[in-house]
């Protein structure tokens, strides 16, 4: 398949079919997709409508039962479990709604975690310090998760996706567990590292407001995009 | 991810819940404390029964009648048979005999009194026992051949009789009534395993045949004691005892009504014994280093199960089966191996303390703790710690990213 090289990210008829026993599931239904380098896109559906099986396959955390997604360049929908572990660990950033830090850890070894996983890497902790000063947390670093407000620990975790520079940041519903006023700090500081870094930022959520900040919205329903 | 830091990781993760941590370590602390004492201990004994059988003399051959049915008429041992024994041109392997009758009897003296074993013995016997008295002096021929009422006395047998071991030469005692002079009190041997040597008297063989031990033929005797000339003529000696006893005896080839036991014999037969009672005890308490295995593989399946959201995550930020196996298997043999370590410690307290508690029954126990035994427990902790991780850090390494982390 040609793939221009500004999409980031190109799926093509992606289907997931998921068996709960005897009846099969049909989570997507031929979806196919194209999301440009450096964009801000926003996904949007309601509850069961493959907007969370999308997302899975997008951070390569799951496989297409069939159809073919490029991420950056690399076919991805038939590697290995650790070949997309790789993938995970070099193309894409994570941020959760409920952050996912390590409680036992400070702040910059929850930075520092995924960098454990990348070979051959030596300066760790440098690289952690910068992506925890980019979020604006330099005086935290050794602070655990519970010392730290929902906003902070959020960037935490904002940090932890940026570190190892990837192609693209996966944030699911990442004002979910925030106030309004934090959440839009968050935001704000999603977009800004889109800015500075044209890092592709990827938002899953049901938030309009937090949706009518991206600069492209797709709504997905039944398992296929029915509205850019 | 390398082993110094998974190690580190694998602390401050177990460091977290230190009860369960430490409770799960107790069950690995208690099984390899059991091994080790154990084994120690059965190594011990064996010492001290080894140690025993050697100090009964050098070179010895055991000779007394065997009970066996394919003999038609089988005939005792007999001071005949010593005498032949003894004889240079017959048995030219052979530098000592001693014909030994044993039996039990009633000693007393004012109003205290003690039952203990009584033996009839020759003035040879000093010699190839390599026995002899702290006091006084040992049976001689005059006391043999006049059928002497005297008695030498064991320490343990004046101490219970006197209450002191000196200066009892020429006090009378009465064994089963009769009065008898004492003579000697006999050298301390010390208590072993299997009886006390202290605790006997020893009176000349022929006063013994005559008054003291009853016998269906005069000249029967129960044991004789043998010493070959060296170590290496042992089994000449043999050869030569059992050639005079079978022409005395008329016996055929093939069906002795004696049987001879040379001290290495002993020995094996010993070693034997106490090496079955070494790896019986060491097989109950590798049982409990299992339990504790059991316990650990518990412990870390509700571990894997409590941070299935952290195994989760670790995946989705790029883990790869890999890592999240050799984490939860760095827990799991962190935790076999502070068990093992404290568990030699302990194990080394409790077999030094059964030690000196043996010590205090006067039934010396010196507990030999080897490099080996300490090195086997080592491996075998951290193998258990590995094999009972193994099916937990499995089912970590196994979890779907997905499901993981949306599992609450």
């Amino acid at each position: 398949m040609d793939q221009p090289d500004d999409s980031v990210i190109v799926a093509h008829n992606l289907t997931k079919i998921y068996k709960m026993g005897e009846v099969e599931v049909h989570a997507l239904r031929g979806l196919s997709l194209k999301i440009t380098r450096g964009d801000v896109v926003a996904i949007m559906g309601p509850s069961g409508s493959g907007k969370s099986t999308l997302m899975n396959i997008i951070g390569c955390l799951d496989r297409p039962s069939s159809g073919e997604y490029i991420l950056d360049g690399e076919r991805v929908s038939d590697l290995t479990d650790d070949q997309l572990a790789s993938i995970r660990n070099k193309k894409v950033g994570f941020v959760f709604q409920s952050f996912n830090l390590l409680p036992r850890a400070s702040a910059l070894d929850n930075v520092e975690l995924p960098m454990r996983y990348t070979p051959g890497l030596r300066t760790r902790k440098a690289r952690a310090q910068a992506a925890l000063d980019a979020v604006g947390l330099s005086d935290r670093m050794t602070h655990r998760p519970n010392e730290l407000s929902g906003g902070q620990q959020q960037r935490v975790a904002i940090a932890r996706a940026l570190v190892n520079e990837p192609a693209i940041i996966l944030a699911d519903e990442p004002t979910g567990n925030l106030d309004s006023k934090s959440g839009a700090e968050i935001i704000e500081l999603l977009l800004s590292l889109n800015r500075e870094r044209g890092t592709t930022l990827i938002l899953v959520t049901h938030d309009p407001g937090v949706a009518a900040h991206s600069r492209r919205i797709i709504q997905i329903r039944d398992g296929v995009v029915v509205e850019e | 991810m390398n082993l110094f830091q998974s190690i580190i990781e694998a602390l401050e993760s177990l460091s977290s819940n230190k009860l369960r941590s430490g409770l799960t370590i107790l069950g690995i602390v208690i099984g390899v404390a059991a091994v080790i004492a154990m084994i120690s201990i059965g190594r011990g004994a064996e010492a001290t029964i080894t140690d025993s059988i050697q100090g009964i003399g050098t070179n010895l051959l055991f000779v007394f009648r065997s009970r066996s049915d394919e003999v038609r008429n089988p005939k005792p041992i007999t001071l005949g048979d010593a005498d032949a024994i003894a004889d240079p041109f017959l048995a030219p392997s052979v530098v000592g005999v001693a014909p030994i009758i044993e039996g039990n009897g009633e000693i007393t003296f004012g109003g205290e009194s003690h039952s203990t074993s009584i033996s009839g013995v020759t003035p040879d016997y000093s010699s190839v026992r390599n026995y002899d008295v702290a006091e006084g002096s040992f049976i001689s021929e005059e006391h043999m051949l006049g059928q002497a009422s005297v008695v030498l006395l064991g320490p343990a047998v004046a101490d219970e009789l006197f209450g002191r071991r000196e200066g009892l030469v020429g006090e009378d005692v009465r064994i089963e009534g009769q009065p008898f002079r004492v003579i000697g009190i006999l050298e301390s041997k010390g208590g072993s395993g299997f009886s006390n040597e202290d605790d006997q008297v020893l009176v000349p063989l022929t006063t013994a045949q005559t008054r003291l031990v009853r016998q269906s033929t005069r000249d029967r005797v129960d044991l004789i004691l043998v010493q070959a000339i060296s170590p290496d003529a042992v089994p000449q000696a043999s050869e030569e005892i059992a050639q005079i006893l079978r022409n005395r005896h008329r016996t055929a080839i093939g069906s002795d009504d004696f049987t001879i036991l040379t001290q290495q014999n002993f020995l094996e037969t010993a070693s034997t014994i106490t090496n079955v009672l070494t790896i019986f005890l060491g097989g109950i308490a590798a049982i409990s280093l299992l339990v504790g295995g059991i316990g650990i593989m518990n412990i870390m399946l509700v571990s894997v199960t409590e941070r299935t959201r952290e195994i989760g995550l670790r995946k989705a930020l790029g883990a790869h089966k890999k890592d999240i196996l050799v984490q939860f298997l760095t827990e799991s043999s962190v935790l076999s191996l502070i068990g093992g370590v404290v568990g030699i410690l302990l194990g080394w307290v409790i077999s030094l303390v059964v030690g000196r508690i043996a010590e205090a029954n006067n039934a010396a126990i010196d507990p030999r703790i080897g490099l080996d035994v300490v090195l086997i427990a080592t491996l075998f902790s951290t193998a258990v710690g590995l094999f009972f991780g193994l099916y937990p850090a499995n089912r970590a390494a196994s979890l779907e990213p997905v499901e993981a982390l949306r599992y609450e």
